[in-house]
């Protein structure tokens, strides 16, 4: 049992997301760093807990002159995230720290200031996967899906309707980066990437970073926006490349969904948003069979007939996702984001980009190769 | 003979024999004394059971295609020439999966299919280095 609930109290992205030629990966995460804490209505001086994926801490802290007496750089790829926010809060309940700022960002597609990343040939990918001309993510997601559309009659015009949710959603968000209207048909005759995907399938690829401020949520009652409570968070590791995913049709959302539900004592039912990393199509799909949404194999029906898209009665990805708003490599920060304005209501006015009455949402980060998952539920206060 | 291009692996002091074996062209990979899994990739301990007795064994070189994928767009210019082409997951008949290419037959969804029988090739890409690869098993009578 927690001695303090712990709250995020401020998010934001970068001054600017999409295509940012002119700002290096550090830049753009200083900007969100100070935009996020400018909503919680606190300084840099008061974060003395930091949590990055990808970066140094030691980088990260030194870039914005912080000095935390607390920090984990825990990197499980685009889950790490959600993963930081259930450690975030729990070093706050334990009283070690008062305000944990987490940060992600990348000049993902101007490639500005990356951090040197090789995969080294005596690695086990390098060894068992390299040779072969395994593509990276795509590869490894499409080979997933193409089991699970063997084993389960999961078919390619299911995973379209994802996208074209993902689409509908984003041309709500002023911010995303596609915007055009997007049709199942258009999906499908998009170009293979490597079969069973699609173009429209992948996320994008854009510039932009994320931050998210975590407090007690007594210190949050004193800040400038209602907070988001944290109720419930579980994480979940399976393997790290593909071929040694025991099972490539079902992700450890299978440990980190049901892990967050029981601590948070909440039932799918209460669920009124959903924000589930969509860095492709069937990560959706096999992650909210995962999480116990719905049943191994049912993710297809779950999934069409809009159910997901605005206006239909499960709400999921609502600003447009990594399909279609903004992926600049790892994307679990931005489905925090989108999570706690949706919870604080900060879309009241503007139709459908706000979900009605939103009171309880979920989050839900995958890594890697389908290898590591962070699930969080939050809760309006 | 035209430069070799694309990634090759390195082998480490656990893993060398495996490579070994197939520039010998006889596959062998590790079995597990204790529970008698087979095992792959190589490891200083079987991740069923965590013995340390792990054993070198020859296999079959048959098994079935677990998944795929075929890939149209390649990760880098080494591999563009080759697509599309087929990266597939092989369950060997021993049990245990690996990583590699299905050649002899076209990159198609509707010629290479999840639960085909396949058999490896040794492909000897360089003096040092064997890759092994599986082509789909043919019926010697027509
Ligand atoms: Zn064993």
């Amino acid at each position: 049992m927690p001695t303090r609930q712990a709250a995020v109290v401020g998010v934001a992205e970068s001054d600017e997301i999409g295509v940012v030629p002119n700002k290096s990966t550090l830049q753009l995460q200083g900007e969100a760093v100070l935009n996020a804490l400018d909503d919680a209505g606190l300084a840099l001086r008061d974060v003395d807990g930091l949590f990055t994926a990808g970066f140094r801490t030691t980088e990260v802290a030194e870039y914005l002159g912080i000095h935390p007496r607390y920090y984990d750089g825990t990197h499980v790829g685009g889950s790490s995230f959600v993963v930081h926010l259930g450690h975030a809060a729990a070093a706050i309940a334990s009283g070690r720290i008062e305000v944990a700022l987490i940060v992600h960002g990348e000049s993902g597609r101007s490639r500005v200031g990356l951090p040197a990343s090789a995969s080294s040939a005596q690695g086990m990918e390098g060894q068992f996967e390299n040779p072969y001309g395994m593509p990276g993510a795509p590869g490894a997601y499409s080979m997933a899906c193409a089991r699970h559309m063997h084993q389960y009659g999961t078919t390619d015009r299911q995973l379209a309707e994802i996208a074209v949710a993902a689409r509908q959603w984003a041309r709500l968000n002023p911010r995303a980066f596609k915007r055009d209207p997007l049709t199942i048909e258009e999906v499908l005759a998009s170009p293979y990437v490597s079969w069973p995907f699609r173009k429209l399938d992948c996320c994008l690829v854009t510039d932009a970073a994320g931050a998210v401020v975590v407090t007690s949520v007594e210190r949050a009652r004193d800040l400038k926006k209602a907070p988001v409570r944290v109720l419930g968070w579980g994480e979940g590791h399976d393997h790290q490349i593909i071929s040694q995913m025991p099972d490539v049709t079902s992700g450890p959302g299978r440990i980190s969904g049901p892990d967050a539900f029981a601590m948070a004592g909440v039932k799918h039912a209460d669920v009124d948003v959903a924000e589930v990393y969509d860095s492709f199509t069937y990560t959706v799909l096999t992650s909210l069979e995962d999480l116990g949404f719905c049943r191994k194999g049912e993710g297809g029906d779950f999934v069409s007939g809009g159910r997901i898209a605005p206006g239909g009665d499960f709400p999921l990805n609502t600003s447009g996702g990594g399909l279609s708003y903004t992926h600049p490599g790892m994307f679990g920060i931005f489905t925090i984001i989108e999570c706690i304005r949706q919870l604080r209501g900060d879309f009241r006015g503007q139709g459908l980009r706000q979900v009605a009455d939103a009171k309880i949402g979920l989050v839900h980060g995958t890594g890697g190769k389908l290898s590591a998952t962070g699930t969080a539920i939050l809760a309006a206060d | 003979m035209t430069e070799y291009t694309k990634p090759l692996p390195k082998a480490d002091p656990v893993t060398a024999p495996f490579w070994e074996s197939l520039k010998r062209e006889k596959i062998e990979v590790q079995r597990c004394d204790d529970c008698e899994a087979h095992i792959f990739y190589p490891r200083a301990l079987c991740p069923h059971c965590s013995s340390r007795r792990l054993k070198w064994t020859p296999v079959s070189g048959r098994g079935r295609i677990y998944t795929l994928t075929i890939v149209h767009k390649a990760p880098g210019p080494a591999f563009k020439a080759d697509a599309p082409y087929v990266v597939a997951l092989v369950e060997l008949d021993e049990g245990c999966r690996m990583m590699t290419n299905i050649v002899d037959a076209p990159a198609d969804p509707d010629h290479v299919r999840i639960g085909m029988p396949v058999e490896i090739v040794y492909h000897h890409v360089t003096d040092d280095v064997t890759l092994p690869k599986f082509r789909p098993v043919v019926r010697a009578e027509a």
